[in-house]
């Protein structure tokens, strides 16, 4: 009862602190000594597009664009034409990294996906063990959008099987569609508010590459914790 | 020893180490080098950061509406929001969670506040296991170090030194690759996410919108830590608000720039609650303890209100001439470089820390190097007014008064000039030795000769002769 | 145009040929130059220093003395910004703060008048010289002067600059230099590296404070490099 109570009161002080402190305005930024140079009609983070780095205008380029990032960020990236080809590529994955046992996620293209390969799956669906994913050599997901101006995929703890499935196994395997590809963050933002709001999902990660480290001396190492290798099969 | 008198003395050591200083130098200059590539790949860096500037402005300004909206959301979907107006209460939030959940080992994920509030010292007297999982972070716990860098905390060592310290303290070290080292620590890490009790982190930004707290990173570690534990803690420092979801988007990409030079940060996961129905792990609980710990004294000064706008992306650590020469370390604070300089007079004391202030020669390289604006080498200048204002050092207030007299009065000033002109040769015999008044600049300097002739000697000569 | 040339105190005492070279050469472009005796600091060690009260009774007679200026042209560009920048934050509620502001509306740093108020870049200067160009911070970036110098630079006849590979601090920043002279050496000693790099004669630069700095270092280190101030060579035959 006590500690509920100077919680309670914490709030407070805090919230109280605040609004006496709030109550002296301060000068609004670039106003010192110089001149304000932008003033935004909207929020000002609203108008990002026209900042942030080029992106080009067709699909073509964009998807130009995302194979480029990927291939900067050292992940993989096929633009596959049929489903034969989707099939084809996976199973030139399980061979080349000697697959035995994969994790996956129930979906349209993740179910594809385990048929193909016909390896024993751990599905994390409805719940999983833990150290049986950490055994398996693939985590097979599907995502919510792909953003060609950074090379990341956008996922979430439901459409991509919870939060560790994209983490945990070595090889994190991104399956999407092409009509998940975005041109930059805003309308990737856009498209997760249109998609979940308010009913997010309890983890939205942007994923921009592998897993990496530059900690020792800064040289780029990759797989510090996370996957060593990404790869995004898009179809 | 004072807080100055240790700074001085952990400068003049630094300084004098140059192969640290060619260490540090080199990598930061790096870190420029990609950085300029990655603003440059912006349509408009300088347009991005006025915005960012306005958003965070709003952001702060606003800053009680915003932490209702967020505490509101968090809760609805069933996070536990705490509140801690001290380092202390905090740390007293964090160990009882801990202790109700009977917890033994808690893993962390990097986290600026955890060092503020000293956390892992004091969960580590309780008797809890403390593993820091980013590589960084974890070579520094290992060394019993607190991290160099906000960003890069082991920066300051070699390979060769992280291969000895491994080999010490974990038995295993194939070679000195970075490579191999890494992977040492990946294979330590990979079952403590999964063993530990309680899995914490920091946080970068809180969206007051969505009720979401967003966490950047590039290993993985801080997913896999939010991912696995049955229990989720994370503290925040209550300026670290943005108002919508949206902003992120802006944001992201510009942390990652101005931080590391890199276009985006390998992972930015934004959470909005513990395991929500229907999903197929996470923590069952989720824990956001609210830090002021003086952050609220800040906001009160509105001279200097936007140095709270800091998203701690390093970028003026990083280009600043004294931190590359002095190092982290020698600061003695959790936030070094200028940000540091100017914040903790704020945090921990304006009289024992306005030396950090002082130590600076104001260039604005910090300020330029901001993204979100801050301005960062004027409120030095407004901490040195401060300390003076407020306990003026008395020597030096009379030696500018005297300096302002002979300034004002023409003939003091020649006069001056002259005495300074016929002492010179008195000085060259004692210049640099302990007799010499001028030692702080003759030790390492030479003083220019005073010409027989001022400007002003010829300017009066040239008149009179007209 | 009458202009008052603002000659900043360690210019007219251990500097005046740089003083004497920004009279020629304004006097040469045709304009009439006075030097109002009653200035000589801008008051910036104490403002920098955190000693306001004390900056102000400096800074106060240099504006009464600037007030029917038509142009203030300093001879720095760090007592430029001072001047321009910072007094106008000085004065702020106080009697002088309207004239603090009409003042530092009508102040040029001496590159940037040159260019950008009277246009002239080709000064009929002859400077046989390899020579590297150091950017004062206060000029830099308080100031946003970069380009003016260059522009000044390249009207040079024989003159090759070649520029740093790092811009940075030279390390002086007034006071600071005496209280924290570890820090303040060790940026030095990189500025002094980046110049020689470039294998130039002469580092070049519109702050005399630093080129004092930069000259220290290199005259005990016994450094062939020389120094001199930007007006020296654009006055140079």
């Amino acid at each position: 009862m006590k500690k509920a109570e100077t919680i309670l009161n914490e709030r407070d002080n805090i919230l109280g602190r605040i609004r006496e402190a709030l109550k002296a305005s301060a000068p609004l930024p670039g106003s010192h000594g110089g001149s304000h140079e932008h003033t935004p009609a909207g929020p000002p983070a609203s108008h990002a597009r026209e900042w942030l780095p080029a992106v080009g205008t067709s699909a073509a380029e964009q998807f130009e664009l995302f194979a480029r990032n990927a291939a900067d960020l050292k992940a993989d990236f096929q633009l596959l034409a049929s489903r034969e080809e989707l099939k084809a590529a996976l199973i030139k994955l399980r061979d080349a990294g000697k697959w035995q046992r994969i994790a996956s996620h129930g979906g349209e293209l993740t179910d594809f996906a385990g048929k193909s390969l016909g390896l024993p799956v751990t599905l994390t669906d409805r719940g999983y063990d833990v150290q049986e994913m950490e055994q398996c050599d693939a985590g097979i997901t599907e995502c919510d959008a792909l953003i060609a101006q950074t090379g990341s995929v956008a996922v979430t703890s439901r459409s991509a099987g919870g939060r560790a499935l994209s983490v945990l196994p070595p090889h994190h395997v991104v399956i999407a569609r092409r009509d998940q590809l975005v041109a930059d963050l805003p309308a990737a933002f856009a498209r997760l508010q249109e998609k979940y709001a308010p009913d997010f999902p309890s983890m939205i990660s942007f994923i921009t590459g592998p897993s990496r480290t530059g900690d020792i001396e800064r040289i780029l190492v990759l797989g510090a914790h996370g996957p060593k290798k990404l790869t995004i099969l898009c179809i | 020893m004072s807080f100055v008198s240790q700074f001085k003395a952990q400068a003049g050591e630094k300084t004098r180490d140059l192969r640290h200083r060619q260490f540090i130098r080199t990598a930061l200059r790096g870190y420029e080098t990609a950085r300029d590539k990655r603003k440059g790949a912006f349509q408009s860096w300088e347009s991005a950061r006025q915005a960012a500037a306005e958003t965070k402005w709003e952001a702060i300004n606003h800053l009680d509406e915003h932490l209702v909206a967020l505490t509101r959301q968090l809760e609805a979907r069933g996070t536990k929001v705490h509140w801690a107006s001290t380092g202390a209460q905090a740390r007293e939030i964090i160990a009882q969670i801990l202790r109700d959940k009977q917890a033994r080992c808690i893993i962390k994920s990097k986290a600026m506040t955890s060092e503020e509030i000293h956390l892992n010292d004091a969960l580590e007297k309780e008797g809890f296991t403390v593993v820091e999982s980013d590589l960084g972070e974890f070579i520094v716990q290992l060394r019993h170090e607190t991290p160099y860098h906000i960003v890069f905390p082991s920066m300051h060592l070699t390979r060769g030194e992280i291969r000895e310290l491994f080999q010490r303290e974990l038995g295993d070290a194939p070679s000195d690759t970075p490579e191999d080292l890494t992977m040492v620590a990946r294979r330590v890490m990979r079952q403590k996410y999964i063993t530990a009790d309680v899995g914490f982190t920091g946080a970068n930004f809180a969206i007051a919108e969505t009720g979401m707290i967003s966490i950047t990173e590039n290993e993985g570690n801080s997913r896999l830590t939010a991912a696995l534990p049955k229990t989720m803690v994370t503290l925040i420092g209550i300026e670290k608000v943005l108002p919508r979801f949206a902003d992120l988007a802006l944001f992201l990409p510009m942390l990652a720039t101005a931080g590391a030079g890199q276009p985006m940060t390998c992972y930015n996961t934004m959470y909005s609650g513990p395991r929500q129905p229907g999903e197929a792990d996470g923590p069952e609980e989720w824990h956001v303890v609210l830090l002021d710990n003086r952050r609220t004294e800040l906001l009160a000064d509105t001279e200097q209100r936007d140095a709270l706008h800091c998203i701690r992306c390093g970028a003026c650590l990083n280009v600043c001439p004294i931190f590359r020469n002095v190092g982290g370390h020698t600061y003695g604070t959790t936030y070094s470089g200028p940000v540091g300089a100017v914040i903790t007079p704020h945090l921990r004391g304006l009289q024992e820390w306005k030396h950090l202030s002082n130590a600076s020669s104001l260039c604005g390289v910090c300020t330029e190097a901001c993204p979100v604006k801050i301005d960062l080498h004027h409120h030095l200048l407004q901490n040195r007014r401060n300390a003076s204002a407020s306990q003026p050092a008395f020597l030096e207030k009379l030696a500018y008064k005297i300096f302002g007299i002979v300034a004002n009065e023409p003939a003091f000033w020649s006069l001056a000039k002259k005495l300074g002109w016929l002492t010179q040769p008195l000085h060259d015999a004692v210049k640099g030795s302990a007799l010499d008044p001028a030692r702080a600049w003759t030790k390492t300097r030479d003083l220019p000769p005073m010409p027989r002739e001022t400007f002003k000697d010829w300017w009066r000569k040239r008149m009179k002769a007209e | 145009m009458t202009v008052t040339l603002f000659i900043p105190c360690f210019v007219d005492a251990l500097y005046p040929r740089a003083g004497i070279s920004m009279v020629e050469i304004l006097e040469r472009l045709g304009h009439t130059v006075i030097c109002p005796e009653a200035i000589a600091c801008c008051g910036q060690p104490p403002f920098n220093s955190g000693y306001w009260d004390e900056a102000r009774t400096i800074a106060r007679p240099v504006l009464e003395s600037l007030k029917a200026a038509e142009a203030v042209v300093i001879g720095s560009g760090s007592c430029g910004a001072m001047v321009k920048k910072f007094y106008p934050e000085l004065f702020a509620n106080t009697d002088h703060a309207e004239l603090a502001k009409q003042v530092s509306a009508r102040t040029w740093e001496f590159s940037d008048f040159l260019v950008n108020k009277l246009g002239a870049t080709d000064l009929g200067a002859t400077f046989p010289h390899k020579v590297t160009f150091h950017d004062g911070c206060h000029g830099l970036r308080e100031l946003g002067i970069q380009k003016q110098p260059r522009a000044l630079l390249a009207s040079v006849r024989g003159l090759e600059l070649v520029e740093m590979g790092e811009v940075s601090c030279c390390g002086f920043g007034g006071t600071f230099a005496a209280k924290f002279p570890m820090i303040s050496t060790a940026m030095g000693e990189v500025k002094c590296a980046a110049a020689a790099e470039t294998n130039a004669e002469y580092i070049v630069s519109s702050d005399s404070s630093c080129l004092m700095h930069i000259q220290g270092l290199l005259s005990r280190q016994g450094k062939p490099t020389k120094t001199i101030s930007l007006a020296e060579v654009l006055n140079h035959k």
